[in-house]
């Protein structure tokens, strides 16, 4: 099968929300929701460090819970919510967490930082004020070879914070 | 969502917050790329997609040595979808990071060397095509015996895994003298042999190597690619391409992490650029993790045998240091490696006399390279651990002990080293008090323990790899009529801040904020040289550069403002995008204002600076290796607790000081010593870059115990302790704004004091690294059967090691030069490759 073009192996086609917008995309069937996103979506901005789950430089959001997309048939997601980093900011803004993880530096190398990202937001999610082993345990799948994961730990700690002082003043 | 931030990098939060009117040094900001890493935009080489891109797949040896008997194509090139399909007599030209280890092809013509070596590549329409298709390739492979480990390579000269270096499978042997070390343990009054191992391990970037190449609209070639040295990449493809360098654009995409496994020059790299070439078409290569652990060129197994002599002060009275090295299946940086593991025992404590033999082996192994620290973490940690047994036996406090024995600021060493400013007594001195070190040490209850040591590191290498006479770093900059500030450097950025490190200097002299400034690095064709980012060289060589040019440019513009203003151009201060009297600030421009004064006086506005370390101060140069414009220093101490059942170890905490010089973004420097630690742990616990043996009725190749990150164990977030880093700014005169190293030296305390710390604990010495349970739990079997306490190598072949280069030290009137002089064998290696081109 895989020696047709690709062109005429796209037979699969799901509709997914894609960071909050609607999108058809058809594919190959045998792809990965990681495969789906950067090839045939564009949207690089998650990664890849292994593609058997064990790095977990490729999570992304799927129905709000963090998952491997390598390890996701695209097949699985039709009709579903995915959120990549690409839609982690809104009205033009970083998310408080991007936010903190620039200004702290917990994005070194910055290859694992996306799927960091939304694990953290799955975290803050469901659990708005997390103590630190709370954010250790919830970030323990994704590798990180640069920081020594200490600062991206601060940087979740100092978005806690921002968040809560956001919707204080939304109130 | 937050409203304010969304700038990549707001102007400095604390101006001044240093003290010495600095506005952008010195102040924790966000660094000047961390917008487009947070927002997932910065463009790593795997998301380059082009129009009409095909896709590369090498075929590798399953076998660790053999001979390629045959290699059929034919199968492979009919698969629909095959574009093209490569083999070494494509690419028979050899190549290295070296020049004195040209031996690697980027596609195997002959000789295997390991499991993982390339003999072929497929280029098709679909990635899966390719790989599909290189399941058709037919080779025919004659067997050849296997050289598992340095022992054996001594013992087997026959088969050769190369026909060059310095006898059999012994790739490289130094050995040399500072002084007459023999004197040196007659003057002792104790004498301590110990040997010591440590296990390869590897860097384990999370972004796999991968690289894109295009034969660009004007037929020259420009390949993309996750690598650390786009200037060694460009001169390794003029060479096995034969084309002009000028014809060839290298981008170092940034890297997804580093840590030196993407400094030599790569074979897929070497593919792709040829098919590219070949198609006229895109062709993109990304590695598999299987194959990022083959293609290794990490950490070096060393065995190392320590004799020191001590006066009962603890005085060192000589050093003879012995490392015998795996170096893999290819030269890669061994060379360099193996003086390294000697090179830097001198800069930490002062050695009168000191004797290093180094002897690197060839394996048929996937080939040891530079891991953060390059051939340094070896040795110190066996010196480190060494000094406390030494300490125990003299009765002197550990922390106490090296403090009397630290080398001072400026001294020339034993084998002419030129030290800077070394902070080294203040980092202990800082480690002791934070740690608690005195209340605690040999005080804690049994299981639990604390470890302290020692390092220095290099800031940039000396000697380039080609030794010639340009600069190791050059910086361009542009300066716009719209106020804008542009640097063009050649520099890499693997995630350790060189654009950051560019952009604060270039600010801070100029007097705008790094958002204001534009970086263009790693780019062959935009760029000046910088050599690439490898020996903790970028922030004072690329740094230096930086200044020398931002500094032109702002000659130019106090020139042109102070005929403007009508004040002495001395007068005139550059800071907050204006440019002012600084007597008289109401007396200002804008900064804008400024380039455009300067550039109605003198035209486009572009100044360029360039940076050459200083000369060795004596003849002799040690192969190139261990001359630095400064050297950084760190101390630490780390605490463990120890299960005396399981023989688990758990870190708590770990204090550490680095003596920096000075932080030109503190929380990056803080980020860099943290993920040095982080990195020296896994080292120190339960990395290890390890080899099996398949069954005989299998293949019986030597392959890579753990080729998968479920296996090969790193730490994750739940085991890295709380760190409580300091960093000691005492800056020195060599680097940018007195600027040292921060990206490698850290690491090099970690092991040794995590070992400390294991015997304060549970009073068993482990002499090898990692420092597992297992070998925990045989040291503490063989303690409690009244034996030695102590897990670890017991002997250290016999090397037939050649006579010693001896150069008396500075303090004997030496001036450098060797009093005997050892006759350097031909070298077989050039017309080899002469034959091989005709």
């Amino acid at each position: 099968m895989a020696t047709l073009p690709i062109e005429s192996q796209r037979t699969a086609q799901i509709r997914i929300t894609l960071n909050g917008e609607e999108t058809d995309v058809s594919f190959a069937p045998y792809k990965t929701l990681l495969e789906v996103l950067r090839e045939d979506l564009g949207h690089t901005g998650t990664k890849h460090g292994c593609e058997l789950g064990e790095c977990g430089a490729c999570a992304v959001l799927l129905d709000g819970k963090a998952v491997l997309s390598c390890l996701v048939l695209a097949l699985e997601c039709d009709r579903r919510n995915v959120l990549t980093v690409e839609g982690l900011g809104a009205d033009g803004n970083l998310h408080p967490l991007q936010d903190a993880f620039a200004d702290l530096g917990a994005a070194q190398c910055g290859y694992c930082t996306p799927a960091i990202l939304v694990t953290a937001k799955a975290l803050l999610d469901q659990n708005p004020h997390p103590n630190r082993n709370q954010i250790r345990e919830a970030i323990s799948g994704n590798l990180c070879r640069c920081t020594g994961y200490l600062q991206i730990f601060e940087a979740v700690e100092e978005a806690v914070l921002k968040i809560a002082e956001l919707s204080k003043r939304a109130t | 969502m937050s409203k304010q931030k969304d700038l990549p990098n707001p102007p400095a939060r604390e101006p001044g917050a240093n003290g010495d009117g600095l506005r952008v040094i010195g102040v924790s900001r966000r660094r000047v790329d961390a917008r487009a890493k947070v927002t997932g935009q910065t463009r790593f080489a795997d998301d380059i997609s082009l129009p009409r891109m095909a896709h590369c797949k090498l075929l590798r040896s399953p076998h660790p040595h053999a001979r390629i008997r045959k290699i059929d194509v034919s199968r492979a090139l009919a698969h629909p979808g095959v574009h093209l399909v490569l083999t070494g007599k494509d690419l028979p030209i050899e190549y290295g990071i070296l020049p004195v280890s040209q031996d690697e092809q980027a596609l195997c013509l002959d000789h295997v060397r390991h499991v993982g070596d390339p003999v072929a590549a497929v280029i098709a329409r679909e990635e899966l095509t390719a790989f599909e298709a290189s399941d058709l390739i037919e080779v025919e492979y004659e067997i050849l015996a296997t050289i598992s480990d340095p022992e054996e390579a001594i013992a087997t000269p026959e088969p050769r895994i190369h026909d060059y270096g310095d006898e059999g499978n012994i790739h490289k042997r130094v050995s040399l003298e500072f002084g007459d070390v023999e004197r040196g343990f007659a003057e002792a009054d104790e004498i301590f042999e110990d040997i010591f191992f440590y296990q390869g391990s590897t860097h384990l970037p999370i972004e796999q190597h991968a690289a894109v190449a295009i034969k660009d609209p004007e037929g020259k070639l420009t390949i993309w690619s996750s690598t650390q040295t786009p200037h060694y990449l460009h001169r390794a493809l003029s060479k096995v391409l034969e084309m002009s360098a000028a014809h060839i654009r290298v981008i170092a995409t940034p890297n997804g992490g580093g840590f030196g496994g993407k400094s030599d020059p790569f074979n897929h790299e070497l593919v792709v650029a040829k098919a590219a070439l070949m198609l006229d078409r895109p062709v993109k290569i990304c590695l598999t993790r299987e194959e990022v652990f083959y293609c290794h060129r990490g950490r070096h197994p060393v065995l190392m045998k320590f004799k020191t002599g001590v006066k009962k002060d603890g005085t060192i009275t000589g050093m003879h240091l012995q490392t015998l090295i795996d170096g893999g299946a290819y030269g890669s940086y061994g060379v360099a490696s193996t003086f390294y593991t000697g090179a830097l025992q001198t800069t930490t404590y002062h050695i009168p006399r000191y004797r290093f033999q180094g002897c690197r082996t060839f394996t048929n192994k996937p080939p040891c390279g530079p891991k953060r620290g390059h051939g340094t973490p070896q040795p110190r940690f066996g010196q480190e651990v060494q000094l406390d047994k030494i300490a125990e036996k003299l009765k002197i406090d550990p922390a106490e002990l090296r403090l009397r024995i630290v080398e001072s600021s400026d001294a020339v060493t034993a084998n002419f080293l030129r030290l800077g400013t070394v902070g080294l007594g203040e980092c202990i001195r800082r480690v002791v008090k934070s740690s608690g070190w005195n209340e605690k040490f040999r005080k804690l209850p049994e299981g639990r323990g604390l470890g302290l040591a020692c390092s220095a590191y290099l800031t940039g290498a000396g000697l380039p790899i080609y030794w010639n006479k340009m600069p190791h770093s050059g910086v361009q900059l542009k300066l716009d009529r719209g106020g804008g500030v542009t640097i063009f450097c050649g520099a890499t950025e693997i995630g350790q801040g060189s654009d950051d490190v560019l952009a604060a200097i270039v600010a801070e002299v100029l007097g705008v904020t790094t958002f204001d400034i534009r970086v263009y690095t790693g780019d062959t064709d935009l760029g000046p040289v910088d050599l690439g980012s490898y020996s903790s060289r970028v922030t004072l060589m690329a740094g230096n550069a930086a200044i020398q040019a931002a500094e032109r440019a702002k000659a130019m513009l106090a020139e042109a403002v102070a005929l403007r203003l009508e004040v002495p151009k001395e007068r005139l201060r550059f800071a907050d995008n204006r440019v002012f009297d600084g007597t008289a600030a109401e007396k200002r421009v804008t900064f804008q204002e400024a380039v455009c004064l300067a550039e109605a006086r003198f035209g486009t506005i572009g100044t360029v600076g360039s940076y050459t370390p200083p000369k060795s101060p004596a003849l002799y140069k040690g192969g190139g290796v261990g001359p630095s414009p400064t050297y950084s220093y760190s101390a630490a101490v780390i605490e463990v607790e120890v299960n005396s059942v399981t023989g688990w170890i758990t870190v708590p905490k770990v204090w550490i000081a680095h003596d920096i010089g000075r932080a030109l973004n503190p929380a990056l420097a803080r980020g860099q010593v943290e993920g040095s630690v982080y990195m020296g742990l896994g080292e120190a616990l339960m990395e290890e870059q390890e080899f099996r043996r398949l069954p005989k009725k299998l293949s019986h190749a030597l392959v890579h115990k753990f080729p998968s990150i479920l296996e090969y164990k790193s730490p994750t977030s739940l085991d890295m302790p709380d760190v409580v880093a300091e960093l000691i700014e005492e800056p020195d005169p060599r680097g940018p704004f007195g600027a040292k190293e921060v990206g490698q030296g850290p690491l090099l305390p970690v092991m040794p004091a995590v070992a400390n710390a294991v015997y304060d604990a549970v009073g068993v010495r482990v002499d090898e690294v990692p420092i597992t349970p297992e070998k925990v739990m045989k040291a503490l079997a063989e303690k409690k059967a009244g034996r030695a306490a102590r897990f670890g190598p017991d002997h250290f072949p016999q090397v037939n090691w050649p006579e010693a280069l001896r150069v008396p030290p500075p303090w004997e009137g030496g001036d450098g030069n060797a009093v005997n002089d050892v006759p350097r064998p031909p070298k077989p290696r050039a017309a080899k490759e002469k034959a091989l081109r005709s």
